[in-house]
């Protein structure tokens, strides 16, 4: 090892283990400030419905209250978080305009003194709502006639005009025809809430200088910070968000949610305002990881090669993408697996419903790719009737092979993994398979393969 | 209804709070006292990150009215703190990197301590089961196990040295 690493290969306290053992780690929710108010919100008790009136007559007589905020207090009410890294068009609402699309969306925000009078008067605000068929199936969805959760006419996140994520190489039907086995499957998963111990939340102050400090747990402090500026159409400059302490995110709190909000709050209150999910917010309103449900047709010949794979996914985004649209296209690109097959056709779409919006959790999209594959992939071997340890050394990538995205594996490691996985669990593999390496193939074209 | 004082002891010190009917523990110590170690993960009882000691018995202070500890003994992470260096548990934690985000660690670390308190030499087993009100997300919880092992052998070695110097003391 180079003699100028200090810390690679040492073991070093983290900056911030003394403060978890004693407590003294600051979490936002720790902090509080004079005068602090309180955020809470009304929310949609139906799946999908239109707004006919909003009657805060009764709140506004709660002792405590101070304001509510509903959509025309908010400077740019529509947005999309992956606005910033140019994903469009915008189409979530910080507060709801003319029409709920989720059950717990954000209508009205209370402020009040106390979180008592906060929740208090948001159980005073009486909704006239007019219910609208809903529809919570990602097929179901996209048949003629559903139920349309989008304004653009359509449930599925557009990508480039397409309604889904599509990834080909060489011709997958022609080879279905060649395969000596045809081995179907259909994998479907079910959303999953990250549930950090520490539930999303924020603090928003206001500062003798116009400016506004927001202590807050998000996992992504510059997105919340740049989409709060322009929610609020204000000069990123006006806004400074303290962050880093997160207790327990996983991807659920990369969503720009309560910042948004809690600021404006803050803007017209001129006071400092808290906005935290309950527990049941965070289990039930907050995003979670999309259900997926996933086809998967593949040709095989009689040796185990794999010679054609073709993928049908969808992800129930709920009703708005979030992070989906982003989450979807690293599933496309990673749902023919860790294997070199020659004929791939994926279509992910992206697909809106009226159940909770859900975005990023560990693994992006890959990990249900990897879950239907993996299982598909025993299936093959049960099929062609070699073991699953030899299909998948068969099957696996080597450096040189053409990935379905048309980008050569450089870095391939699958069939050194399983060797060492091999040895961990007392698996003795073949002779053959433990002299397989990742080293380019040189038999002939294709690697004597289709 | 009216509020009413409340007096009890925290951490060896008197304290005296005004509270409306039904007011928790967690609530009291940490918006009215600042003693924010307790945490609030749900504030329904499922979670374990709010865990206090009530006369050296692990509770949810979550779901205590504080007029129910009315002049009991209250013990906090903060007050289990020595002035320099780490409790025991504490160290143990931190040595098996047994907090990540940190935030369970408070109940984690209380629960431990009143299991250690009357069982000094817990089996996998008693520990796996006096840990099992509290979550955490982020470990997988085996790294708390094995701190609350080798924390009852830090406090065991302890005890044998203190016993060992006083011994030696004696003759
Ligand atoms: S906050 Fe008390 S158990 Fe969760
Ligand atoms: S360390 Fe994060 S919940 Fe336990």
């Amino acid at each position: 090892m180079s003699a100028d690493l200090n810390v690679v290969g040492q073991s070093v306290e983290r900056s911030d283990g003394i403060g978890h053992v004693t407590g003294r780690t600051r979490f936002f929710g720790d902090r509080s400030f004079p005068g602090m108010l309180h955020l809470k919100m009304v929310r949609s008790p139906l799946d999908h419905a239109r707004i006919i009136g909003i009657d805060l007559t009764d709140a506004e007589r709660v002792s405590g209250f101070v304001r509510a905020l509903t959509a025309s207090d908010v400077p740019h009410n529509l947005y999309t978080i992956l606005g910033l890294i140019g994903v469009e068009p915008e189409e979530e609402f910080v507060l709801a305009e003319d029409r709920v699309r989720f059950k717990g969306e954000a209508i009205v925000a209370i402020i009040a003194e106390s979180e008592a009078a906060a929740l208090e008067a948001v159980s005073k605000v009486h909704l006239d709502l007019e219910e609208l068929p809903a529809v919570f199936d990602v097929e179901e969805a996209l048949r003629p006639g559903a139920p349309i959760v989008t304004s653009w006419g359509n449930n599925t996140f557009m990508y480039e005009g397409h309604p889904c994520r599509r990834v080909r190489l060489g011709d997958v039907e022609a080879a279905f025809e060649r395969a000596d086995h045809i081995v179907e499957g259909v994998y479907n998963t079910s959303p999953i809430e990250q549930a950090p111990v520490e539930t999303t939340g924020c603090i928003a102050v206001p500062e003798a200088n116009g400016r506004y400090t927001v202590y807050t747990n998000t996992q992504a402090l510059y997105f919340s910070l740049d989409n709060t500026a322009i929610i609020l159409q204000v000069p990123g400059n006006r806004l400074h968000f303290v962050g880093g302490t997160v207790g327990g995110g996983f991807g659920g709190k990369v969503d720009v949610i309560v910042e948004p909000i809690a600021t404006l709050a803050a803007m017209k209150t001129n006071r400092p305002v808290r906005f935290a999910y309950s527990r049941s917010e965070e289990m039930q309103v907050s995003s979670t990881r999309s259900a997926w449900r996933i086809y998967i047709k593949d040709g095989i010949s009689r040796d185990g090669h794999i010679i054609a794979r073709k993928v049908t996914s969808y992800a129930d985004s709920g009703a708005y993408s979030r992070q989906t649209p982003y989450a979807l296209t690293k599933h496309a690109a990673n749902a023919a697996g860790p294997y070199a097959i020659p004929n791939v056709s994926i279509d992910a779409y992206c697909v809106y419903t009226n159940r909770q919006p859900t975005s990023a959790m560990r693994g992006f999209g890959v990990t249900m790719a990897s879950f239907a594959l993996e299982v598909q992939m025993d299936k093959i071997a049960e099929r062609v009737g070699v073991d699953p340890w030899t299909i998948r050394f068969i099957n696996a990538y080597r450096n040189g092979d053409m990935k379905p995205h048309r980008k050569l594996a450089e870095d391939a490691t699958l069939i050194e993994t399983m060797q060492a996985a091999a040895a961990l669990v007392g698996h003795v593999l073949p002779d053959d398979l433990r002299a397989m390496t990742s080293a380019p193939r040189d038999a002939g074209p294709d690697g004597g393969r289709d | 209804m009216a509020s009413r004082i409340v007096t009890f002891d925290l951490g060896g010190r008197e304290v005296e709070v005004m509270v409306r009917p039904m007011t928790t523990l967690q609530s009291v110590l940490r918006n009215q006292l600042g003693f924010t170690a307790t945490k609030d993960g749900c504030r329904q009882g499922g979670c374990g990150s709010c865990t206090v000691l009530v006369n050296g018995q692990p509770m949810l202070s979550c779901l205590l009215p504080v007029e129910d500890v009315a002049g009991q003994r209250v013990t906090t992470l903060e007050s289990i703190t020595p002035a320099e260096g780490l409790h025991p548990i504490q160290q143990a934690f931190l040595d098996a990197h047994a907090s990540q985000c940190g935030y369970c660690t408070p109940g984690m670390v209380m629960v431990s301590k009143a299991l250690l308190d009357h069982d000094p030499a817990p089996t996998d087993d008693a520990i796996r089961h006096a840990l099992t009100g509290n979550i955490c997300r982020c470990t997988g919880y085996r790294p708390i196990v094995t701190a609350v092992h080798s924390a009852a052998e830090a406090v065991h070695d302890a005890a044998d040295a203190m016993r060992g110097s006083a011994g030696e003391r004696a003759r």
